[in-house]
């Protein structure tokens, strides 16, 4: 039942990636360039339904399906691993056009290049991973 | 039926991916997409060379699944629900053309020139690609998540650090295009 779950979420998320052209490399660019409100209102649509509903969670201490109160949990506090971490980030989403969501439904989409970036970015994360206690955070 | 094949407006995509991270959170889980790399490289070995990769990833079996359901889901778009193009702004789509010989602009879901098969044989895409996968591999575990992690979760949350990392990101992204892109591609 779990695994039913978990699937279904993701075919869901799979399918409003794509057709909300989220996973679209030019979408990623119109972006960038200012060009166009469709990103920024996903974006901020999106964030301003999630943060009334965490605040919600939050308030009237909603639990899960499972009846387990809901963890959020806080990130560290520092200001040089997110914004070092994010700038590299931000540079290669405008690259790729494809964050680690939308690469896996490009593959699906059939888009054969896309499985380059996924394992570019699997030999980013173990680069980080190997580096690790060596970089700022 | 055309509500099926034209793209979804931002105003119906935004609160259905907001529906996506409660259904989440809901069953107990935090939506957050890049963490999925981590496990892959722990199920792949990685944690003999570092200790970052030492950890139960049994207990992310939920969120693989996720990604597995995310590529069944571009299949069944991109097959049965779209005639896949996209149309931007046709300003960006003439200067594409113009300045980059980015032509598919509206004819294609992703540029020809960098993501069709043949590109395959062409070793300067294929490092293109392999080194804007490493940044956004690197970056996102850098900054402890992505734009599921950070820009949609963590803000959602009132998160600070997700404030400061998503302005990397658009710092970042705004380098790539307006500095960086007329040197790559022009």
């Amino acid at each position: 039942m779990k695994y039913i779950t978990y699937l279904s979420v993701g075919i869901f998320f799979g399918i409003v990636m794509y057709k909300s052209e989220a996973a679209s490399w030019f979408r990623i660019y119109e972006m960038f360039q200012f060009g166009s409100f469709h990103m920024y209102g996903i974006i901020g649509s999106a964030l301003l339904l999630g943060t009334i509903g965490v605040q919600a969670i939050k308030r009237h201490h909603i639990k899960t399906f499972g009846k387990r109160e809901i963890r959020l949990s806080p990130k560290q506090k520092s200001i040089p691993r997110y914004l070092i971490g994010g700038i590299i980030f931000g540079l290669g989403w405008a690259l790729t056009g494809a964050c680690p969501g939308p690469m896996f439904v490009l593959a699906g989409a059939g888009f054969y290049p896309v499985i380059v970036v996924i394992l570019g970015a699997l030999l980013g994360t173990f680069t980080y991973g190997v580096l690790k206690n060596k970089l700022p955070h | 039926m055309s509500w099926i094949y034209d793209p979804w407006p931002w105003y119906v995509s935004g609160p259905l991916i907001a529906l996506v991270m409660f259904v989440l959170l809901l069953t107990g889980k935090q939506f957050g997409m890049s963490s999925n790399l981590r496990t892959l490289c722990s199920i792949g070995g990685a944690g003999r060379v570092s200790g970052f990769f030492k950890f139960d990833w049994k207990k992310q079996g939920w969120n693989l699944l996720v990604v597995l359901g995310a590529v069944i889901g571009g299949f069944l778009a991109s097959r049965y629900m779209s005639d896949n193009t996209v149309k931007i702004n046709p300003d960006l789509a003439g200067q594409l053309s113009r300045e980059y010989h980015i032509e598919s602009a509206g004819k294609a879901y992703l540029p020809a020139e960098l993501f069709s098969t043949e590109q395959l044989d062409d070793p300067f895409t294929i490092g293109l690609l392999l080194l804007g996968g490493f940044l956004v591999g690197f970056g996102s575990r850098y900054a402890g998540g992505c734009t599921s992690g950070h820009a949609i979760s963590g803000l959602s949350n009132l998160q600070v650090p997700s404030l400061i990392a998503v302005i990397g990101f658009f710092i970042g992204g705004l380098v790539m295009v307006h500095i960086l892109y007329p040197l790559i591609f022009g």
